[in-house]
C-alpha cells in the first residue's frame, strides 16, 4: 500500500507541475486530469473508497468536461507573457517559497512521522457515508441543494446572450 | 502504513503549486484550474485527518467541497464566457476597467 502511495503522489506532483508550466490551457487542463484521477488513486488507499468513486465521476468526469468545453469554445490558445506576469514571478516566487516551507514545516512538527499512527480502518463505503450525511449532516445537506440552485441559475443568467 | 505527515506534506505542495499558478498564470482559465487544484489539496488534508482520526467528519466535509466546486466551476466559466464576450480576451491584464 505505502509505495503505491509515493508512486501517486509523485505522479501527482509532476502533473500538478505541468498545470502550472503549461502555456495552453488545453495541455493544463489534460494535466488536471491525471492529478484528480491519482488523488482518487491516493483516496481509495486512504480507505475513502465513495469520495475516490465521486472524485472520477464528478471531478474528472463532469467538472473537467466543463473546463474542456469552455477552453474549446472561446479558442482558448497559448497565453503572452506579460510585464505584470514578469513582476509577479519576481516577487511572488521567494514569498511563495517561504509560504510553502512555512507550512512543511509546520507539519513537520506538529505531525512527527513516527508518532501518527492510524485509527482503526472506518468503514467508509456508500453506506456508512450516506448514514452520516442523512443523520448527522442533514441540515448542511439541504442548504447544499439550494446552492446548486442558485448557481444553476447563475450560470444561466451570466452565459445567456440577452435575457 | 503511510504517515500522517507525508499525506500533509503532498497536500501542502499541491496547493503551493495552485498558489503559484494562480499568481503566475495570465490566463484566466487556467487560473480557474489552479484553484480547482488548491481545493483538490484541501480535500485530500481533510481525507488524511479522517483516515488517522479514524471517523466519517473529513469525508463529508470533502464531499460538501467538491459539490461546491462543483457549483463554482459552473458559475465561474459562465462569468468567464460573458466576461470574453464583453472583452474579447482571456488574458487578466484585459480586465482592468475597476482598476483606479
Amino acid at each position: 500500500m505505502a509505495p503505491l502511495f509515493y508512486i501517486f503522489a509523485v505522479l501527482a506532483i509532476l502533473a500538478a507541475l505541468s498545470v502550472v508550466l503549461q502555456r495552453t490551457p488545453v495541455y493544463s487542463a489534460l494535466s488536471l486530469i491525471v492529478v484528480l484521477c491519482s488523488l482518487a488513486v491516493v483516496y481509495l488507499l486512504l480507505g475513502a473508497e465513495f469520495l475516490a468513486v465521486i472524485q472520477v465521476i464528478i471531478y474528472a468526469g463532469a467538472i473537467m468536461v466543463l473546463f474542456v468545453l469552455v477552453i474549446m469554445l472561446l479558442n482558448a490558445r497559448q497565453e503572452t507573457p506579460s510585464d505584470r506576469s514578469r513582476l509577479a514571478r519576481w516577487l511572488g516566487a521567494p514569498l511563495l517559497l517561504v509560504f510553502l516551507g512555512e507550512l512543511l514545516f509546520a507539519v513537520w512538527e506538529r505531525f512527527p512521522a513516527a508518532t501518527t499512527r492510524a485509527a482503526a480502518l472506518p468503514d467508509a463505503g456508500p453506506r456508512a457515508v450516506g448514514a452520516l450525511l442523512f443523520r448527522s449532516y442533514v441540515l448542511p445537506f439541504e442548504v447544499t441543494s439550494i446552492l446548486i440552485l442558485v448557481a444553476v441559475l447563475g450560470a444561466v443568467v451570466l452565459a445567456k446572450k440577452r435575457l | 502504513m503511510v504517515p500522517l505527515a507525508h499525506i500533509l506534506a503532498l497536500s501542502v505542495i499541491l496547493f503551493g503549486l495552485g498558489a503559484a499558478g494562480f499568481v503566475f498564470r495570465r490566463n484566466i482559465i487556467t487560473i480557474f484550474m489552479c484553484i480547482e487544484l488548491m481545493l483538490n489539496a484541501v480535500n485530500l488534508a481533510f481525507i488524511g485527518f479522517s483516515r488517522y482520526l479514524g471517523n466519517l467528519d473529513g469525508q463529508i466535509f470533502a464531499f460538501f467541497v467538491i459539490v461546491v466546486a462543483a457549483a463554482e466551476a459552473a458559475v465561474g466559466l459562465a462569468i468567464i464566457i460573458a466576461v470574453y464576450r464583453n472583452r474579447g480576451s482571456l488574458s487578466i491584464d484585459d480586465f482592468d476597467s475597476m482598476k483606479l
